[in-house]
């Protein structure tokens, strides 16, 4: 059952489209990634979804319901932390916490909220205000206060923006326990790749507000279907050697000078083997995904949609 | 809805700068009464100068009755800088914060959720005006004790008996917490429009201001448009300390000179309290939130 | 309070001459109405007061008079403030007779308000009175003073008319009014913080009315039955 169904979804600000005819579906259970570059509609999309903004036109059904119609139905089942995770700054995070639960429709006892600082590690800065707190626990604060009512749809958008490492990781693996443990539905937007790799189900990507491509993520990130770029003290030389080995029928480009193959990953180490064996000096050996490759190609401002293979 | 106001006065009463307003006020006051304390014989002196020439006036001219006035006269210009402190950041001051989009996201109406907030700071203006007159009031009853008001107006001077004073008060702090409350709509409509609250407050107090300069300067082509500023019938709390005579030139207790200005001022104010309420309303829902 | 009460030593402090036969039946009214008078060694008045002047609204007040031989003299309102002219006035004709030093010129008779009355003219002989001229009108048949007109230096013309009923035995007034000119009142709007012109034109016209007057009407008396000193002093 899809749990998020948005149709030919269109928003334009004072002439500027801002996003076009978007359709997509988010099913029950997905970790949903959205990618896009800045700017490319991704928050705008999600604000409509959260009736922050009014679309100008497109329909928006949620668990089955129209968001026009049954507006406070469906914001009660949903969470969600939108670009930064403000709080309020003059509260402690227990009283922010306890403030968005009663907006929520809901009031958790003390236990209940202590659980769910704990859950997300805040349980010892309880009663402190939250303008001492650290970026990536402000963070933590807001993606708390978003499961406070327990939403069956958590809507995550640029959830490790002005993130260190560990405060990256660590939402990652926070998805991941929502995602797998709890057996909520996420959306999460990001416009680095690599991010949205780790943990979505499916993806969606945009650009400047149109869709480019919908697709589960298994399929987007293939290991079957890595491209190598392999950089050699001479890559003529090497293309000539690949000539009429097995290798030739893997090269992306044949009468290419730069070397590149579509290959399934685990062959990799077996390639480079081949090209030691053959005292081919390496240079640098980067495999790619298939999206990745896509991706950059889109964000570098070229929309080259028909030479995308899947 | 119940909740959503409790929740928003919550939040206002959290936030320093709402004890900055209760801080200042208690000082202004507290300097007004300390100055009238020490040197209130010169100040009724000089304030009587003009009359004292044919008259000799007995009694407790500077009483706690009196005080009260003279505060409120010198305070009721100044409190909608501190209700616009707070009203006019009840919208900018949560989308500067980033916790608007967070509020809107939550299952509440939007409507309900402006009809929360604005009557959140009209709770705020009103334990205000309750603070000022504990203050003005009732401490400068105790400071200064009771009696007759004799009060100066440009063409006369009006005497209030002390037992018919009480109820005067009564009705002009409640005229001056509707004008409060129109600062108020006014500052929480301008809210809307900024994602700081420096500009709605600004903009709030300049139009007080200029409003207020337009209503006192006796120039005769704004005299035309007095009559249309809200500022003009926000000072009509005045109204409540004068008196009507009889035919044998005696003041008739508990009556009022100008029913009728007080009424319709309070008239004007409400309906400008309900426009600015509604317009913010109406803004609001249609209103992106983009902050 | 005190300050009636010293310039009216004065004013009343007059001097028994004697030059014509006139003058003679004139000086012995005035030792009647004072002799009258002499047997009130002190009393203490209530009544109303009312102040009735174009530019003041005032209610009317109860007040208390008290009076003890020969000048000690204090009006009290109950509660509140009194407004009173300022310099000259007192409400009381006891007073009047406890001072020697004044000529008496015998003027003529005179109705007042239809009753036949002697009128006498008071001349100061201290010349750093504020008083002018005091001019009385005399009920000779009942030895009361009806009415006083006062004219000053500092202070302007004022009349105080009274009437009598119960006490005139002892020469007190049931009804006393003091009228008194006064100036324009106009007050800046710096100092009333009022901005907003509320008089209409009618009303401005009635304020200019530069008579005042303070009604004082007596409901009872309390005759030598002793006050305490302290009530004189502030």
């Amino acid at each position: 059952m899809p749990i998020v169904s948005i149709r030919n979804l269109t928003k334009e600000f004072n002439n500027i489209i801002a996003v076009k005819d978007l359709s997509f579906t988010v099913n029950k259970g997905d970790v949903y990634g959205f990618l896009g570059q800045n700017g490319a509609g991704k928050s705008t999309t999600i604000r409509m979804l959260l009736t922050l903004i009014q679309p100008t036109s497109g329909d928006i059904e949620v668990f089955g319901l129209q968001l026009s119609r049954h507006r406070k139905e469906i914001l009660k089942n949903i969470g969600a932390v939108i670009e930064k995770p403000d709080t309020y700054k003059y509260l402690s995070a227990y009283e922010n916490l306890k403030l968005f639960a009663k907006l929520s429709g809901i009031k958790p006892s003390h236990q209940k909220l202590m659980d769910q600082l704990e859950m997300i590690g805040l349980a010892e800065r309880a009663n402190d205000k939250v303008k001492t707190f650290s970026q990536g626990m402000k963070q933590r604060l807001g993606i708390g206060i978003a499961l406070v009512h327990n939403p069956q749809l958590i809507v995550l958008d640029e959830p490790t923006n002005g993130l260190d490492p560990q405060g990256i990781a660590d939402i990652r693996n926070l998805i991941l326990y929502l995602s797998r443990e709890l057996h909520k539905t996420l959306i999460v937007s990001s416009h680095l790749l690599n991010e949205i790799e780790q943990i979505a189900t499916r993806v969606l990507i945009i650009d400047r507000g149109r869709k480019i491509i919908e697709e589960n993520a298994n399929t987007l990130f293939d290991p079957a279907q890595t491209i190598v770029q392999i950089k050699t003290a001479n890559d003529k030389q090497t293309m000539a050697l690949l000539q009429d080995t097995i290798w030739s029928s893997y090269l992306c480009k044949e009468n290419s000078t730069e070397v590149v193959l579509r290959m399934n990953k685990k062959n990799i180490p077996q390639f480079i083997h081949f090209l030691a064996t053959r005292d081919i000096e390496i240079e640098s050996v980067q495999p790619r995904n298939n999206l990745e490759d896509y991706f950059l190609q889109v964000t570098a401002g070229k929309q080259h949609v028909h030479t995308f293979k899947n | 809805m119940f909740t959503l106001l409790r929740i928003e006065i919550y939040k206002i009463f959290s936030k320093p700068r709402t004890y900055l307003a209760f801080a200042a006020i208690t000082a202004l006051i507290l300097i007004v009464q300390l100055g009238l304390k020490v040197d209130g014989n010169e100040y009724a002196a000089f304030v009587l100068a003009d009359l004292s020439n044919t008259l000799q006036i007995d009694g407790k001219i500077i009483n706690g009755y009196f005080v009260c006035y003279v505060v409120l006269q010198l305070l009721l210009v100044h409190v909608p800088l501190l209700i616009a402190l707070i009203a006019a950041d009840m919208i900018s001051g949560e989308a500067n914060m980033g916790t608007l989009r967070l509020l809107v996201t939550k299952p509440v109406s939007r409507s309900g959720l402006l009809i929360a907030k604005f009557l959140a700071s009209a709770v705020y203006t009103i334990i205000l005006l309750i603070w000022i007159a504990v203050l003005a009031l009732f401490v400068s009853m105790y400071i200064f004790g009771t009696d007759d008001m004799f009060l100066l107006k440009n063409n006369y001077a009006v005497q209030i008996e002390k037992a018919d004073i009480f109820w005067r008060y009564a009705g002009a702090f409640f005229f001056a917490t509707l004008a409060m409350l129109t600062v108020a709509a006014l500052g929480f409509f301008l809210s809307q429009f900024a994602d700081n609250s420096i500009g709605p407050i600004v903009a709030t107090m300049s139009i007080i201001i200029v409003f207020t300069i337009l209503s006192t300067m006796s120039i005769p082509i704004f005299n035309i448009i007095k009559p249309y500023l809200f500022t003009t019938h926000m000072v009509a709390w005045k109204e409540f300390f004068d008196v009507k005579l009889n035919a044998d030139n005696e003041t008739i207790a508990g009556s009022l000179q100008r029913g009728d200005k007080i009424i319709k001022s309070a008239a004007i104010l409400v309906l400008h309290i309900v426009l600015f309420v509604g317009a913010s309303i109406w803004v609001f829902k249609k209103k992106d939130v983009l902050s | 309070m005190k300050k009636y009460c010293s310039i009216l030593l004065t004013l009343f402090t007059f001097h028994v001459s004697s030059f014509t036969s006139k003058a003679q039946d004139i000086n012995q009214l005035v030792e009647q109405v004072k002799s009258k008078l002499n047997v009130v060694n002190d009393y203490i008045a209530e009544g109303k007061m009312k102040t009735d002047i174009a530019f003041i609204k005032a209610p009317v007040g109860k007040i208390r008079i008290y009076f003890k031989k020969p000048d000690k003299f204090k009006l009290k309102r109950e509660t509140g403030i009194s407004i009173l002219p300022k310099g000259g006035v007192t409400m009381n004709i006891g007073s009047l007779m406890t001072t020697n030093d004044f000529t008496i010129i015998p003027a003529g008779d005179m109705l007042v308000n239809g009753i036949k009355t002697k009128v006498v003219k008071l001349l100061p002989l201290n010349e750093n009175s504020d008083i002018i001229l005091t001019t009385l009108y005399i009920d000779e048949a009942n030895r009361l003073v009806k009415k006083a007109t006062t004219t000053t230096k500092e202070n302007g013309t004022y009349d105080i008319e009274m009437t009598y009923g119960k006490f005139s035995q002892y020469g007190l007034p049931d009804k006393l009014i003091f009228s008194f000119n006064t100036k324009n009142y106009k007050m800046p709007k710096g100092v009333t913080l009022e901005f907003e012109d509320n008089a209409t034109p009618e009303e401005k016209a009635n304020m200019k009315n530069k008579k005042g007057k303070v009604e004082i009407t007596y409901s009872n008396y309390i005759i030598n039955k002793g006050i305490d000193d302290a009530v004189f002093k502030n």
